[in-house]
């Protein structure tokens, strides 16, 4: 296993933001870690790179022990932090040779490693623009190649595509995508379903700094929701009696906007289709499955 | 993904407690930004000294030819090299650090890779320490244009403004991790740093003040500098720096441990 965590718990004062997680990760496969804010999702990354100290638990990272070894790992691990961190004042080459000195790519590679990272994020050509001056999907592209550039064979992805718009979050989907494809293990939390159905091969469900489901995205699918969902539009009055009927009839249902989705529909009865009456059929996601575990109401 | 030649990061082979990669680490990341900013932190070494040399100079050099057997030229020109490396250096240890730390979120960065608290704070505290060293002789090269007379001895110079920068550097980064707020600098400066440098025998000796302030003078690390550097222009005094130079050196590890273990505290929860 890449990464074994066992019961990390991590208390500050009296909130406990970790408490009791357990966490798998198979070398070269990609785990999405699903959550709300304040789930715990950024508190159990920095456990991992020894930033956070667990009061309890074991944690073992590509092998060694963390906190105790964890300059070893850190030396394999590459980290994108949720917040831009990147040095505003240098340009984005000047960047990532910084961060090849830190993670110590050694002397002959360094050019090339450099250079290497610049073409991943597609930043050749403003390889000598200030940071300041590059757009924020630049800078996002740059701050994961900045964890990238010493080739790391575990990487801590935090919310990569927080605030970015529809297009840079495809591509850098696509990096991230590749990543998986040449054996790198990645660890990724984001609370965007889309980004974990698209690149995870197993997802972890965090809510209350426990997980509270974990598998691959179809198998949580089957377990909680369902292959499809219908969704009935109407007045509150209406979306009620279609709540009432479907859990009466041992469906789930979650509010979508204006609407109310039954989950599980394949398995409703044709008297209770007809009960309900129309509504729009779709496929159920692991939003559904993420709305059903972590409740509907934003804390 | 683009095809390249790099090959993965490889396993580190050996782990020491203070390691010198981690440290060059931490220096390229400022050398870099130096190359941008130098030329505004060379001018504000050159010319606040002298303005120091032409108003005190002038100002007291007209009531005062001579003070502890020095021309007041070279009692003030020696003296201000210690304000100098007190600048650089302990106001870069409190603002930069903090900022950094806070705003900037850069250390948060350069933790995620292999380096340690410690390593952090000995890196950029020996970066401020060289600068300190560096631009303590500006006010010498200002002194000797007024006609303070260069020496040998001066070649200590830098040693001495890296010793002492040393010690107001992690000073200076031990505050920024103390206090709550940039605003809160100021009571620092106010409270601390100015009466330091007031109370050091660089504008006038501490001859002439009350018992109590002269006593006060022997923790004040800035007192030994300047009689380090007096002597080191003047003529070396083996035994009395021998004292001067530990207790440069014993502020420094002081420094040292309180600025890492508060620093530790602050970034490591």
């Amino acid at each position: 296993m890449a990464l074994q965590v066992r019961g990390a718990v991590k208390r500050y004062a009296d909130i406990t933001a970790v408490a009791g997680v357990d966490l798998d990760i198979a070398y070269g496969t990609c785990l999405g870690l699903l959550g709300p804010n304040g789930a715990g999702k950024s508190t159990t990354m920095r456990l991992l790179t020894g930033q956070s100290r667990a009061d309890e638990g074991t944690i073992e990272v590509l092998g060694y022990h963390v906190p105790e070894q964890s300059k070893q790992a850190r030396a394999l691990m590459g980290v994108v932090p949720q917040q831009d961190n990147l040095d505003i004042e240098l340009t984005a080459r000047q960047n990532l040779e910084v961060f090849a000195h830190l993670y110590r790519v050694p002397a002959r590679d360094r050019r090339a490693a450099v250079d290497w990272a610049l073409a991943l994020a597609q930043l050749v050509d403003r390889a000598d623009t200030k940071t300041e001056k590059l757009s924020g999907g630049m800078r996002r592209r740059l701050l994961i190649a900045r964890g990238l550039v010493h080739r790391p064979r575990f990487v801590l992805l935090d919310e990569p595509t927080v605030g970015l718009d529809p297009q840079v979050r495809q591509e850098l989907w696509a990096l991230i995508d590749g990543l998986r494809i040449e054996g790198v293990t990645v660890l990724m939390s984001t609370h965007y379903i889309e980004e974990a159905e698209r690149l995870a091969d197993k997802v972890a469900v965090m809510s209350h700094g426990r997980v509270i489901a974990r598998g691959r995205p179809t198998a949580l699918l089957d377990e909680h929701a369902g292959r499809s969902a219908i969704e009935f539009y109407g007045n509150p009055e209406r979306l009620l009696e279609v709540e009432g009927l479907a859990h009466a009839a041992g469906l789930p249902t979650r509010r979508t906007g204006p609407a109310v989705s039954v989950l599980r529909a394949e398995e409703m009865s044709p008297a209770l289709a007809d009960k309900l009456g129309e509504g729009v059929q779709r496929a159920a996601n692991l939003e559904d499955v993420f709305v059903l575990l972590t409740g509907e109401k934003i804390e | 993904m683009t095809e390249t030649r790099i090959s993965l990061a490889q396993p580190m082979t050996r782990v020491r407690w203070l390691e010198l990669s981690a440290m060059t680490g931490v220096w390229k990341h400022e050398t870099t930004l130096f190359r941008r900013y130098w030329r505004s932190t060379t001018f504000s070494s050159v010319v606040e000294p002298t303005i120091y040399l032409l108003a005190f100079g002038f100002g007291f050099g007209s009531l005062v030819s001579v003070v502890n057997g020095y021309r007041y030229i070279e009692f003030l020109g020696t003296g201000v090299v210690a304000t100098a490396v007190l600048f650089s250096s302990a106001f870069a240890g409190m603002f930069v650090t903090f900022i950094r730390r806070v705003y900037q979120k850069s250390y948060d960065a350069v933790l995620a890779t292999p380096v340690d608290v410690h390593e952090l704070v000995a890196a950029e505290s020996t970066w401020i320490a060289s600068k300190a060293g560096v631009y303590g002789c500006a006010p010498l090269l200002v002194a000797t244009a007024f006609g303070l007379d260069p020496s040998w001895g001066m070649l200590l110079v830098p040693l001495i403004g890296f010793l002492t920068g040393l010690g107001f550097a992690l000073f200076g980064i031990w505050a920024s991790a103390v206090v709550p707020s940039i605003d809160s600098f100021n009571y620092i400066i106010s409270g601390v740093l100015t009466p330091l440098f007031l109370v050091a025998g660089t504008f006038f000796p501490i001859e002439g003040l009350p018992e109590w302030a002269r006593a006060l003078a022997q923790v004040n690390p800035l007192f030994h500098c300047v009689q380090l550097v007096r002597h080191a222009a003047f003529g070396l005094q083996p035994l009395d720096d021998l004292y001067h130079a530990g207790a440069l050196a014993l502020f420094a590890a002081l420094m040292g441990f309180l600025a890492e273990r508060k620093m530790r505290s602050r970034l490591i929860d």
